[in-house]
């Protein structure tokens, strides 16, 4: 068994760049909360970057306390002689703007009216965080990735770096991830937003002042979207019709065990996720569209890139299915760009990034390498 | 590397042209050609080991199944398209060849000769063949469409392909004369 990176602490990038955003806004000023493992080398060739999906953060691997219960997000995948290997790369996890755990958000101060954003904090795209994360990047003196891995959300913005950054990374791996949402996927966002925004408890986005938070909403949000992560196959399988206590109840108190599991989700995520934060991620992820630019043509966004990319998809993932992906490659090959495309045998849908899977590692592992 | 097969299919190959390998294995062609040619290019293979050991032979590699044609790529954008030792494990064969002729200028095939004398002999002594080309069971063979040299030259024909060259091995060694007899592995290069 491999090991893990062991103890790890956070740290604050402060940037006081003003940053213009996509959406006309400004911040003046901006704090981003990151992590590193592994050495940079002298010539500092060796970093990786790892931008986050929907829920995730900067805190990728390892443990902030020997007790702690939980290891970092993607600990099966980033680690001394795992895939991405913290023996012979520099990883770096950054939690993005407007994210959960630290970085500037709707929690912060605005350094204008010395109140908390709220509400007011505005809407971020994925083309805004990767501006402020290559600020970044730049600060640790690393002038060209080696490589940036990005799973679903964080696929888009590795393909975004190399989009507006095409000097700055070598290789991009981009996994579970489509050019855009489709309908059916931004149908499901925004039912989990209206299930935040009609939350008494979430008054307009200025709860933090309430000393309250939309927990409700929150938590069906969270239910929602984790159907969407996994499979009709994986739910069955992992619950089928199996009851909680052996027969049914005829009430509306939990009966079967993919409701507890889906409620213990839920509670488990309003706790400690921020709403402003779930309504502007969905919202990236909505607003994000590479061909918006470049007149509905995939293959001219790809037309000045110089990095070279592995694009994974999986089997069972019908939020960002294997068609999508292949999408992304197509408009690759118009540009006669270096592309590998692995399309991994999975049951565990969308999650299955996430997950453990021999042929999905070596194939990491051995892109990596070569 | 001294596969008379890779040879002469990299003598067929102009230098610097862009190649497309269809059902690439591991990817030890295109890595020859890139290495011999300096050709660029990419691999389809469907097999996920073989998409492992491709990415570590640093060629591009497209995992996807052949039979559902080759959509991702335009019209005419490689100058060669090879199928080596494919063609005979094919379910739709002429879609296929339809699919080379619409991407590529130059087309490579290759494949078991099934009028290989040994093959003949063992069908006389009423047994399906088996040999180093053909390794498999009747019952468990990928190879469901096997046809011989003569076989081949119909369907070019068929498809208004023409045999711009060929070279025929058996165990690794060319053979000149009587080929549909004496050849185990036929490789054609064709042009439209």
């Amino acid at each position: 068994m491999s090991k893990s990176v062991g103890i790890v602490e956070s740290k604050i990038f402060h940037c006081e760049d003003e940053l213009t955003l996509v959406c006309g806004k400004k911040l003046s000023e901006f704090d981003l909360i990151y992590e590193t493992y592994g050495k940079l080398n002298n010539k500092k060739t060796n970093a990786i970057f790892i931008p986050h999906a929907l829920s995730g953060n900067h805190h990728i691997a390892g443990k902030y306390h020997k007790n702690d219960k939980y290891s970092g997000w993607w600990d099966n995948m980033v680690g001394p002689a795992k895939p991405i290997d913290t023996n012979k790369y520099f990883v770096i996890g950054i939690n993005n703007l407007s994210g959960n755990d630290g970085s500037t958000s709707a929690k912060s101060i605005n350094p204008k009216t010395k109140k908390v954003w709220g509400s007011s904090f505005p809407i971020l795209t994925v083309k805004d965080w990767v501006a402020s994360q290559k600020k970044l990047i730049n600060s640790l003196g690393i002038e060209k990735l080696y490589a940036i891995v990005g799973g679903s959300l964080g696929g888009m913005q590795a393909m975004q770096w190399s989009i507006d950054f095409p000097d700055a990374v070598e290789k991009i791996l981009c996994i579970a991830a489509a050019p855009s949402l489709t309908a059916q996927n931004i149908a499901f966002n925004e039912v989990a937003r209206q299930a935040i925004l009609q939350d008494d408890e979430f008054y307009k986005g200025n709860f933090y002042q309430e000393k309250t938070k939309p927990k409700k909403g929150l938590r069906i949000a969270r239910m929602l979207g984790h159907i969407t992560y996994l499979s009709n196959d994986s739910m069955d399988k992992k619950f089928g019709r199996k009851l909680i206590q052996g027969k049914y109840n005829y009430n509306f108190q939990q009966n079967y065990e993919i409701e507890s599991y889906l409620n213990y989700q839920g509670d488990k995520f309003a706790r400690t996720f921020d709403a402003n934060t779930y309504l502007r991620m969905t919202k990236a992820l909505d607003y994000f569209d590479l061909e918006k630019n470049f007149k509905n043509k995939l293959s001219k966004v790809f037309a000045k890139i110089k990095a070279k990319y592995l694009v994974i998809s999986f089997s069972s993932d019908w939020r960002f299915p294997p068609s999508r992906s292949k999408e992304i490659v197509k408009a690759l090959l118009d540009n006669n760009i270096n592309v590998t495309y692995a399309e991994i045998e999975a049951e565990t849908g969308h999650d299955a990034f996430l997950l453990e899977n021999e042929h999905y590692h070596i194939t990491v592992r051995n892109y990596l390498r070569s | 590397m001294n596969r008379l097969d890779f040879i002469k299919i990299s003598e067929w190959i102009e230098p610097d042209s862009k190649v497309l390998d269809l059902g690439c294995a591991d990817g030890a062609l295109l890595k020859y050609l890139q290495a011999k040619k300096m050709t660029a290019g990419y691999g389809i293979e469907i097999i996920p080991e073989n998409i492992e050991k491709g990415i570590k032979n640093k060629v591009n590699i497209i995992q996807m199944n052949l039979e559902d044609g080759l959509s991702v790529f335009d019209n005419q954008f490689f100058d060669t398209v090879i199928l080596s030792q494919t063609l005979q494990a094919m379910v739709n064969i002429e879609k296929i060849m339809d699919e080379m002729k619409r991407v590529a200028k130059n087309i490579i095939v290759s494949f078991p000769n099934f009028g290989y004398w040994k093959n003949r002999l063992q069908i006389l002594n009423g047994k399906m063949p088996k040999s180093s080309d053909l390794p498999h069971e009747w019952y468990n063979t990928p190879n469901i469409h096997l046809c011989t040299v003569k076989d081949f030259y119909d369907l070019c024909e068929k498809k208004r392909l023409i045999i711009e060259d060929q070279l025929f091995l058996t165990e690794n060694q060319p053979i000149k004369y009587f080929s549909n007899l004496r050849g185990s592995i036929g490789i054609f290069k064709l042009s439209k």
